[in-house]
């Protein structure tokens, strides 16, 4: 604490001689991004690359779709199919779901528990400038000759040791950066909210947001040093000759999936938790009535992150267990329904007798409810192990991660990306071109992912480029429908840009009616620095 | 707010019409089989399990979806300002919460019981009437039957030109093998499953069997056809470049007729075996090993060193204008025979006769402008297999 106030302490002073004018202060040009400490900068900076990355993870889903479109090789060859394949995926997840949370953590966190700034500015300045090198590291080896990573964001050994090329070395060494960064971000959040809350900012008080972002990051600290070990374990593995996933040398390739997965599962929650808390704070915001079973919302949340501990191995099932373990966690994954639901529940009851209105981020988080539901209920299925002997690895498994990661993550990231833009520029953002956004995503998405549990059920493998003719119509229907949810975001990168020009009719602090927090007493567009005293919270 | 209900009246007038054709399009592959649709029920008894469970569990997730969304919505309806609904102030109900803990619960238990019970089922491999090993590697199958002689390698028989959408597509396009397994019906087959090389998956969908296939391990699985057929799965899970190109065809006959089919495949491989033989006091001819050399290549080598002999540049090495090809003739055999450890040159010893070796050796040493003008024989082949 007393570091944090130190490296802040100059700041400050600026920000008092200069009250009303606050823009005043702010360096200019690239050297305010590169040097910034505060954490609405850096949370921009986040969310911005974010947005860039779920741009580019897109453009290779497009030529996933394109090879797809119907039967036969004709865009490109498997290789680079599969390039296209794994790199998409850790884009998205890597580079686009998990920097977009950090984003709205740093902007918000401090907001809502009425903090200056996050604990620890530099080393926010640090996890966020080492992201865009890890990117361009994954990125440029796709150049290399032999191409980039083309074993899954998976990387099973030995496909990813002993039978990968060369750039599995950069590969290793962005996952390794983007760990550190994750880990960073973390520790700040851990830190921030322990230690900054303001006075009467007691934990049942929290946010909701706040709430699951605080168990986020425990969850990311407890598993991203696994990641850590097991993609040091493929470096060793392919180029210092080590054995760890060899049974020629006394390894075993199946531990390297236990120990992907025991990071896995609870990395698929870091990337649902924070959407739960986005949810919670909107549906109560335009149903004008306070959320329905807080409590039990935070234990739902607690018991979600200790119980997605104990289910990595149904990603496995296949793999050959003993009878005893594939029931231990056929019934520990069924367990997580449990909260999940409870979850579901509240929002529902939040809504009923309420006094509901549908703004752009309420229609997100309405669509967010009903289809990360969907997605929640295939996960169900999935869970199932005998019947997960014949989901695995088909397109049913594609559409149920799918549901829960775009219409899950993503669309929480864009509803709260809407419900809080007017907060962070101090202009509401074009309504007319934001509800052309959130239909033309909404139709598009689903004719995209659903299709794909038929086609999945039917027996069409994950990860191939070409495919047998039954499955033809049904994909034709998925790259139409992908095309068009990609064309779809074009939409919302126009109206991000007009926000950004500070477009649009000034909102009061509140914004929206019936929002209640600390965020929605500061003025609109919130000043540079916030809580420099901090409030009293009753 | 005219001008929004303008936009939104156009974007849902759309709807319907994509929603129309899609359950249109859905229909018309519904009506051509329903197996484009939904999981098969298969041909064996554990298949047909695994489908109830899965329906089981489909109409029980139907049915929470439509109670819970089914309130939502009347919620959205009923419960909106529009209407002039002044919000209640209710923000919790102990046991409302608690119901709605243990019933999920209770379900759960309800949907545990029969999946535990079917599980073990597919989980018991003991007592099989006959056992046949599974063995990946890129990109084929290769069965062996433990209680005989036979064994033999399955690959893919569809036509490069149907991938290269040059010649036009067949039904059964990349669910075709040119040497499909066999087994009899009404027998309980125990399948050992491993892999050479990366790990691949061997999924029959009609059998409900799935299973990886592990480099260093064995694993179980086993199954009883009821009715004798051609069943077409594929492997399932990421085996590198061609992952999508080896399916796995099962042909189920009746006992007799798989009792025939094995005497016949047995008296084949003896002939092999004395063919083999023979041509090692033989001298074939270059063209004849041109001939028969690029054949071979082209179905166990071109998937990586591709028909151009090129190679991909940084993950699969060309043979064209190599060092190894152009100068070491007993190198080149040698890794033909033993593949390369640590990489992924397989052994082809055990795959490819003497002959189909010789050939392919003296075919890659002459093809794309390699032109050594080297012969290699199978009793230098030979020479090289047996260390001499």
């Amino acid at each position: 604490m007393a570091h944090s106030t130190d490296t802040i302490a100059p700041e400050h002073t600026t920000a008092h001689e200069h009250d009303d004018h606050h823009d005043h202060h702010i360096p200019s040009g690239i050297k305010r991004w590169l040097y910034t400490t505060n954490h609405k900068d850096i949370g921009t900076l986040y969310l911005w690359f974010a947005f860039i990355m779920f741009l580019i993870g897109g453009a290779m889903a497009m030529v996933i779709r394109l090879e797809l479109f119907q039967p036969g090789l004709q865009i490109v060859d498997p290789n680079f199919f599969n390039q296209m394949t794994t790199v998409h995926g850790l884009i998205m997840v890597f580079g686009a779901v998990m920097p977009a949370f950090t984003g709205l953590a740093n902007w918000l966190v401090p907001m809502m528990i009425g903090a200056p700034d996050m604990a620890l500015p530099r080393m926010n300045n640090w996890s966020f400038w080492i992201l865009p090198g890890a990117f361009l590291i994954l990125l440029s080896s796709l150049f290399m000759e032999g191409g980039g990573p083309s074993f899954g964001w998976t990387f099973y050994a030995p496909l990813s040791t002993t039978y990968s090329g060369d750039s599995t070395a950069l590969f290793v060494f962005s996952v390794h950066i983007m760990g550190a960064s994750s880990i960073m971000g973390a520790i700040n959040v851990i830190v921030t909210i322990f230690n900054m809350r303001a006075p009467g900012m007691t934990w049942m008080k929290m946010p909701l947001f706040v709430w699951t972002w605080l168990i986020t990051a425990f969850l990311l600290i407890a598993v991203m040093p696994v990641l850590a070990g097991a993609v040091t374990m493929v470096l060793t593995d392919k180029f210092f000759g080590t054995s760890f996933f060899n049974a020629a040398g006394g390894g075993d390739p199946v531990m390297f999936q236990h120990i992907f997965w025991f990071f896995g599962h609870p990395e698929v929650y870091i990337m649902i938790l924070p959407a739960f808390g986005i949810i919670s704070q909107i549906v109560p915001t335009f149903a004008r009535k306070k959320l329905f079973g807080y409590a039990s919302m935070v234990y739902a949340t607690a018991s979600i992150a200790l119980l997605s501990f104990v289910v990595w191995a149904h990603h496995m099932f296949t793999t050959g267990m003993p009878v005893a373990a594939e029931m231990f966690f056929m019934f520990a994954t069924m367990l997580i329904s449990v909260p999940t639901g409870v979850k579901v529940f509240n929002w529902v009851a939040t809504m009923w007798r309420g006094s509901m209105t549908f703004e752009v981020p309420m229609l997100f988080a309405v669509a967010f409810i009903v289809l990360f539901t969907i997605g929640g209920l295939s996960g169900l299925m999935l869970a199932i192990t005998p019947v997960d002997f014949q989901y695995h690895d088909t397109y049913f498994v594609v559409a149920h991660f799918h549901y829960v990661l775009v219409t899950g993550a993503i669309f929480s990231i864009m509803a709260a990306v809407y419900y809080w833009l007017p907060k962070w520029t101090g202009k509401m953002f074009d309504v007319t071109l934001a509800k052309w956004h959130f239909w033309c995503s909404l139709i598009s998405v689903n004719v995209l992912f659903f299709p794909m549990h038929f086609v999945g059920l039917a027996g069409m493998p994950r990860r191939i480029p070409d495919y047998a003719l039954q499955f033809a119509d049904f994909n034709k229907w998925i790259s139409l429908g992908g095309f068009a949810f990609g064309l779809s975001q074009l939409i919302f990168l126009a109206l991000l840009i007009k926000a950004c020009r500070k477009q649009g009719e000034p909102v009061s602090s509140q914004v929206w009616e019936g929002a209640e927090g600390l965020e929605w007493e500061i003025p609109s567009p919130a000043p540079y620095h916030t809580f420099e005293t901090p409030p009293v919270v009753k | 707010m005219k001008r929004l209900t303008n936009v939104l009246s156009i974007v849902l007038g759309t709807l319907p019409t994509l929603v129309f054709s899609f359950i249109a399009q859905a229909a018309e592959s519904g009506g051509k089989e329903l197996s484009d649709l939904n999981l098969r029920p298969g041909v064996t008894e554990i298949s047909g399990q695994v489908y109830d469970l899965h329906m089981l569990m489909f109409f029980i997730c139907v049915a929470i979806a439509v109670v819970v969304f089914g309130v939502m919505f009347v919620s959205m309806y009923l419960h909106r300002k529009s209407r002039g609904v002044k919000p209640a102030h209710f923000h919790e109900n102990v046991k409302v919460e608690i119901a709605w803990t243990v019933v999920p619960f209770l379900i759960l238990v309800f949907m545990a019981v029969p999946a535990a019970r079917t599980l073990i089922a597919m989980e018991d491999t003991s007592e099989p009437d006959m056992t046949v090993l599974v063995t990946g590697s890129q990109w084929k199958w290769h069965y062996k039957y433990m209680d005989s002689d036979v064994e033999y390698y399955s690959l893919l028989a569809t036509q490069q030109e149907q991938i290269n959408n040059r010649f036009s597509k067949t039904e059964n396009y990349l669910l075709e093998v040119d040497r499909p397994l066999v087994i009899p019906t009404g027998q309980k087959v125990r399948f050992l499953i491993t892999s050479e090389d990366v790990i691949h998956s061997w999924w029959v969908p009609d059998f409900a069997v799935k299973k990886d296939a592990n480099p260093g391990f064995i694993n179980e699985a086993w199954t009883k056809v009821d009715e004798p057929g051609v069943y077409r799965g594929q492997c399932a899970e990421l085996c590198g470049k061609d992952h999508g190109f080896m399916p796995v065809v099962v042909i189920a006959k009746e006992p007799a007729e798989f009792n025939a089919w094995m005497s016949a495949q047995e008296e084949a491989q003896r002939q092999a075996q004395e063919e083999e033989q023979r041509l090692l006091a033989m001298n074939m001819s270059m063209e004849e090993l041109m001939s028969e050399g690029k054949r071979v290549y082209n179905a166990a080598c071109a998937a990586c060193h591709m028909p151009s002999g090129e190679g991909l540049p940084g993950v699969f090495p060309a043979l064209k204008g190599s060092a190894m090809v152009l100068e070491d003739r007993l190198a080149h055999i040698d890794i033909v025979i033993n593949g390369k450890a640590g990489t992924a040159m397989q052994a082809f010893g055990k795959m490819l006769s003497l002959k189909e070796i010789a050939a392919v050796v003296t075919y890659e040493r002459n093809a794309w402008g390699n032109n050594t003008g080297d012969l290699v024989q199978p009793k230098d082949v030979n020479a090289v297999a047996t260390g001499e």
